[in-house]
């Protein structure tokens, strides 16, 4: 995995190092974190196992009410398997997640998602033998009182209402990923897992999808969001939360971290400096 | 004339092969077992209707609304307990668990109701009685009556997974079972509706074959089975209509080959169902999902 990162290393740190400035810009002066209070999803020294190979190693945070935390790394940094873990896909090996002060590390995923930890799954994942509106009635056949529902869906996308009797496969791939977030919100989640959802998609697409962010936290949501674009993820996040090879090599606001440690974190060089010590500690 | 003939009761036995075939389809496509008990299972709900109506008396048609629950019931448990044990191993191991069970019921069949073959009686005029078009075609009652119910049954089936919120969560389920259990859904509870479903209808079938034809503790594998096999696979998997198609294609293959000679009537079937495997391996009707 860490042989891959090298051959595209050149192209792609410099695309990390001018993402974390022009992060850097937007979010001068503000991004404090709100570490008061109980967090509302918490993960303690998770290690998950797939087959021989250590996919996370000690991986600990701590998602605060209102935030929008976002796990960044490469490709294989394990952080999809965070995600999934923590809506009950995998098993840890150990340590534990904890939801709104629960226990929830042996609840099902099902349960989970009951509970309010809901995932919009990376590569959107649809039911691609229903139509628009039929997915989004799954979304909402087990949902939980909140303010989301279908109609609030199609008011904020008009188009899906006009199309929501098509199937899925002839949306296009921006149009399924909204899709995908509009069945995982009207689960009514109070944690809104988002696995890469730039993925396959063109940039003006992704930045129009992340747009939508602000309206979906004003309904009092929590995100924790996976990218792997790290601009995007600097852009909209709270905090951020580097991940490399399994293991956490950065925590911070972006405010409070340089694109040098950024960059530093996600490929794990050690020649520009230490990184800030893993943990939730600043 | 007699060739007429043939064909209409080809169409009308095919009702019979479909309510054989939709639940094994159903099974399939959902939850991707093959159940190689299903045809015993058929087989199960005869004996127990005629062990029902022999100690109770009632009428035969009530002994249907007793005992296709009793076995959409017991779909349900062997579902929830046997075949996700064997599903949460491998998709293999339901081959082998289901193989199984068909050996397990046919023995058991053989133990305690021996090996000779027993006809659901009905007394009604319905089952023996027939009408006549012309001098050369004569229709059972029966069959008329079966195929009604079949077309009832996959119209119902139809409007279940299309309309209902239990049949969204199946389509939704057999699509992408992680994701319906991203959206809340318990898909081990969907399964067993959908094996609920598969043992009620093909109940049905088994004893709506016991009063149309005989039964033996073996005719689950050398008969019924194999004709639902036959019907999915000339329908074309996954297609609930294609069921029917299947099966009245198969019907049909099979009076046409009675009427050459009648010890061709099960090799006729055959042969268009390995025409279809070799010519058209997607079935007749290629995907048009249950809806």
């Amino acid at each position: 995995m860490g042989r891959r990162v090298e051959i595209g290393a050149t192209r792609e740190r410099a695309a990390v190092k001018g993402a974390g400035e022009g992060g850097m810009g937007r979010r001068a002066g503000g991004g404090e974190r709100p570490d008061s209070g109980t967090p509302l999803l918490e993960v303690h020294d998770l290690v998950v196992h797939h087959g021989q190979l250590r996919a996370l190693d000690a991986i600990s945070l701590r998602v605060f009410p209102g935030e929008v935390y976002a796990i960044i790394g490469a490709n294989g940094a394990g952080k999809s398997t965070l995600l999934r873990t923590i809506a009950g896909l995998h098993s840890p090996t150990t340590g534990a997640v904890f939801f709104d002060g629960q226990d929830v590390t042996r609840v099902r995923p099902e349960r989970r998602a009951t509970r309010g930890i809901v995932m919009v799954p990376e590569g959107r994942r649809l039911f691609e033998s229903l139509s628009v509106e039929e997915n989004l009635k799954v979304g909402a056949t087990y949902s939980r009182q909140g303010p989301w529902t279908i109609e609030r869906v199609y008011e904020m996308f008009g188009w899906m209402r006009e199309r929501r009797n098509q199937p899925t496969a002839q949306l296009s791939g921006g149009e399924q990923q909204t899709v995908a977030i509009g069945r995982a919100l009207v689960a009514n989640p109070r944690v809104l897992l988002l696995d890469e959802l730039s993925l396959g998609l063109a940039p003006v697409v992704v930045q129009r999808i992340y747009g939508m962010l602000p309206q979906i936290l004003a309904t009092g949501l929590t995100v924790l969001l996976v990218e792997q674009d790290v601009s995007q993820a600097l852009r909209v996040a709270s905090h951020i939360h580097c991940l490399l090879e399994g293991r956490t090599t950065l925590v911070g606001t972006p405010a409070g971290i340089s694109a040098d440690q950024v960059e530093a974190a996600y490929f794990g060089l050690a020649d520009t400096g230490p990184a800030s010590p893993p943990g939730e500690g600043e | 004339m007699a060739w007429v003939n043939a064909i209409i009761q080809g169409v009308l036995v095919g009702g019979l092969y479909a309510l054989f075939a939709c639940g094994l389809s159903l099974m399939f496509g959902v939850m991707k077992v093959v159940n190689l008990a299903h045809g015993d299972l058929a087989v199960v709900a005869g004996y127990i209707a005629i062990g029902v109506i022999t100690v109770t008396h009632i009428p035969v048609l009530l002994s249907f609304v007793i005992v296709v629950p009793l076995m959409a019931v017991l779909g349900y448990v062997l579902q929830r307990t046997i075949l996700q044990g064997a599903l949460d191993r491998s998709v293999l191991a339901t081959l082998m668990v289901t193989f199984g069970l068909s050996v397990v019921i046919e023995n058991g069949l053989l133990q305690f109701f021996t090996a000779n073959s027993r006809a659901i009686g009905t007394g009604l005029s319905l089952v023996s009685g027939s009408f006549s078009i012309g001098s050369q075609i004569q229709i059972g009652y029966l069959l008329v009556v079966v195929f009604a119910v079949a077309v009832i049954v996959l119209l119902g089936l139809q409007y279940f997974l299309s309309a209902s919120r239990y049949g969204r969560l199946i389509r939704a389920v057999a699509d992408d079972r992680e994701a319906a259990q991203l959206a809340g859904a318990d898909y081990r509870h969907v399964f067993g509706i959908a094996a609920a479903i598969a043992f009620g209808t093909v109940a049905l079938g088994g004893i709506a074959y016991g009063m149309y034809s005989q039964l033996q503790p073996t005719t689950g594998t050398d008969t019924i089975l194999l004709f639902a096999f036959a019907a999915v696979v000339i329908g074309g998997l996954g297609s609930l209509w294609g069921t029917l198609l299947g099966g009245v294609v198969l019907g049909v293959a099979q009076q046409i080959g009675a009427q050459i000679s009648i010890s061709d009537e099960t090799l006729a079937g055959f042969i268009v169902f390995l025409a279809v495997l070799v010519l058209r391996p997607q079935g007749l009707i290629s995907r048009g999902a249950p809806s």
